[in-house]
């Protein structure tokens, strides 16, 4: 968060947007002609990525915005992979797949994670550490906080879910606009698309709550928009790379309606790289709606959504510790599972591509 | 949408200084000043574009409210809805000119804000300038206190851990991307828990004083160290391998002196464009720093006026932070020329 922010994100995270948002937004941001942008990279990058990335038509996933742009790897985790031995095992990767995995439980049947009913008052139970009874421990009115979070879990989702789709379905509007439209008409679109990345995500986001009223709905759309820009940002630069590149070029040579070839060239190129940035989406979003709730602005605290739970808890955070902590922590195992399942989906999705 | 009228900037100014400068005939390495001045007017002209598209979301956002817009402010002001009477509506609508077309509004407004005028308060009955500039240096110390704390803390880490062999280089990496996404609200709480709670080290609620800024800043500052160290850390590798560093190492310079003096300089670039990026992203971070802390803030002003739908001071907030925005993107372009001289003549 960050932002959030950061994400950035987010948001920062900042907002931190999505944890790919520095890479994206951020030199992106510095204006319209990003050529300080450009050139950030040492030339020495560019001559490794060129090499690297001779035969990649589909310049790079979500981190390169940039047509042409050298491709700039933050998200990899060497500078210098080596060539044809065996990766090794990524914990990481195995830790976030079991983690996806307990979220996806709670999800589809929190009943048999916690059998324990979420909402039950047990007032001689109250504000008891995480222990053997309680594995998170129990709240002011000795409602079981393991419970809550894992019932919590649909609310939640539902919401990352949401704001995902409210985002990325913005961001393909702007962003194909942008890249695709008349002339005058991308440029005011591109121009828009810049004037939404002045606001930092999560100040996007309280404005909309200002005006539509703070509920679930409205945090997902709130968060929703407010993330949309950068991957505005992101999926334009996309298409335009992949509409300047050679095998599209070779098709428009070779005669095909331009129609066809956006659709069976542009838009399946341009689309499949974000598979990885909704699922860094999610999470992110996720964080976000939290922060919203946490600030008392988001879902009301009966809830048992995670940034609900948090809000609820801060009153007693001198007396239990857990009600703010266990919660917090469950938000960021959920967006550092989606943010290292999104990476390695990025980086199999490259791979792939060569 | 309004911005589809815009012009675009760029045509706007480019002959401007091509026709002030010695004719568009020769732009080559000779004479870099007119190129320098044609950047520099199309930077500033696409900021005004930008600031100005985000004035109009703030005002399309006051426009926006659901409702008609006296009934909303009177009931703010009261704090029940009812029903009004017409005599008590046009009070309202004669005092903030709400009966006036949009677009005598939206010219009251976009005058005003040239003036520094953001409007006044429906709840507080007083300009929204007052009531920012009373918070607006509070939170301005923290972000920036952030920034350079999260500077630090990038620079002395990546140092540390960058080009260090496999297992170091990957633990950086890791704690890296972690930290980069803990939320802020949480790794709040626990700093509070730990340092002012548990350790008793630093107030619980942060003062003026620098002490109590210091968990605040922290709290901004970690997840940002992370986010810029993922940037830096594989320019860092990447320039540890160059030529220059091999240079420097046989002339007898250590180690942490090659890193420092030369590595660091190469490598900080995407930090520094990331800078301007976190101007914003901190921004947003404060936001919520300042309530777990109970700090005095723009952020508390903002989360107050959310919530009792106070747009004015809603979108005020909003503007000048987007306009902050747009001021250090321009200084981090014009710090990433001095950094690298590359960039002035592509």
């Amino acid at each position: 968060m960050s932002p959030t922010v950061p994400a950035p994100a987010t948001s920062a995270a900042a907002g931190r947007a999505a944890a790919s948002s520095p890479d994206t937004s951020g030199p992106e941001i510095a204006g319209p002609d990003t050529a300080a942008g450009r050139s950030v990279a040492p030339s020495t990058v560019l001559d490794r990525e060129a090499g690297e990335n001779s035969g990649g038509t589909v310049a790079g996933g979500p981190g390169t915005p940039s047509p042409g742009g050298p491709r700039r790897r933050f998200l990899s985790p060497r500078t210098t992979p080596p060539a044809g031995r065996r990766r090794p095992t990524r914990w990481g990767v195995v830790a976030a797949s079991a983690a996806a995995l307990f979220f996806a439980v709670a999800l589809v049947w929190p009943a048999a994670l916690s059998p324990r009913d979420p909402l039950a008052l047990d007032l001689t139970a109250a504000l008891q550490a995480p222990g053997l009874a309680h594995w998170f421990g129990t709240d002011e009115a000795g409602r079981d906080l393991f419970a809550r979070v894992v019932w919590g879990t649909r609310d939640s989702l539902a919401i990352g879910f949401g704001a995902t789709l409210v985002s990325m379905t913005t961001a393909l509007v702007l962003g194909s606009l942008a890249a695709l439209a008349p002339r005058w008409l991308a440029a005011a679109v591109d121009r828009l698309i810049e004037v939404l990345l002045a606001f930092p995500t999560l100040l996007l986001a309280l404005l909309l709550v200002a005006v539509i009223g703070p509920s679930a709905v409205s945090s997902m759309i709130a968060v929703g928009i407010g993330t949309a820009p950068g991957y505005a940002r992101m999926i334009r630069g996309q298409v335009l790379s992949v509409r300047r590149s050679g095998y599209v070029e070779a098709a428009v040579a070779l005669g095909h309606p331009r129609r066809s070839v956006l659709a069976r060239h542009v838009v399946p190129n341009a689309v499949r790289p974000l598979v990885a940035v909704v699922a860094l989406s999610i999470g992110q979003s996720i964080v976000w709606a939290s922060s919203l709730s946490f600030l008392g602005l988001g879902v009301a605290p009966p809830s048992s959504e995670w940034g609900a739970l948090l809000e609820a808890g801060r009153t007693y955070v001198t007396h239990g510790w857990w009600l703010t902590v266990i919660p917090g922590l469950v938000i960021a195992a959920l967006a550092l599972t989606t943010t290292t399942l999104g990476k390695a989906l990025q980086d199999s999705l490259e791979r792939g591509e060569r | 949408m309004t911005l589809a009228s815009s012009t675009d900037p760029r045509q706007l100014s480019l002959p401007t200084p091509s026709g002030g400068a010695g004719g568009p005939a020769v732009p080559d390495r000779a004479s870099s000043w007119p190129r320098l001045v044609r950047r520099v007017v199309r930077r500033l002209a696409g900021a005004a574009v930008v600031l100005w598209g985000a004035a109009t979301v703030a005002f399309l956002a006051q426009v926006a409210l659901p409702g008609d817009r006296a009934t909303v402010i009177f009931n703010i002001r009261a704090g029940q809805p009812i029903e009004r009477t017409p005599e008590e509506l046009a009070a309202i609508n004669a005092q903030y000119g709400l009966a006036d077309p949009v677009v005598v509004q939206y010219w009251r407004y976009l005058t005003g804000l040239l003036r520094g005028d953001l409007g006044s308060s429906y709840q507080q009955f007083r300009p929204v300038t007052d009531v920012i500039g009373e918070q607006v240096g509070s939170t301005l110390t923290l972000t920036l206190a952030a920034i350079a704390l999260a500077w630090v803390i990038m620079v002395a880490w990546v140092t540390l851990t960058a080009g260090r062999g496999p297992r170091v280089s990957a633990l950086g990496a890791a704690v890296d991307t972690t930290v980069a996404g803990l939320p802020h609200y949480w790794l709040g709480i626990v700093l509070l828990l730990v340092f002012a709670l548990r350790l008793g080290l630093v107030p619980v609620i942060s003062g003026t004083s620098p002490l109590g800024l210091l968990l605040p800043a922290l709290t901004l500052a970690i997840p940002l160290a992370g986010f810029m160290g993922q940037a830096t850390r594989t320019e860092f590798e990447t320039a540890l391998q160059q030529p220059f560093v091999v240079t420097a190492r046989l002339r007898g310079q250590s180690d942490l002196g090659v890193r420092l003096r030369h590595v660091l300089r190469h490598s900080a670039l995407p930090a520094v464009t990331l800078s301007g990026w976190a101007l914003g992203a901190t921004i947003s971070g404060a936001v919520v720093v300042e309530s777990v802390f109970s700090r005095a803030g723009i952020g508390r002003v903002l989360v107050t006026a959310v919530n009792s739908q106070d747009l004015p001071i809603v979108t005020g907030v909003v503007v000048l932070i987007a306009a902050l925005y747009v001021v250090a993107n321009l200084v981090v372009d014009a710090v990433h020329v001095i950094l690298d001289p590359r960039a002035t003549t592509s």
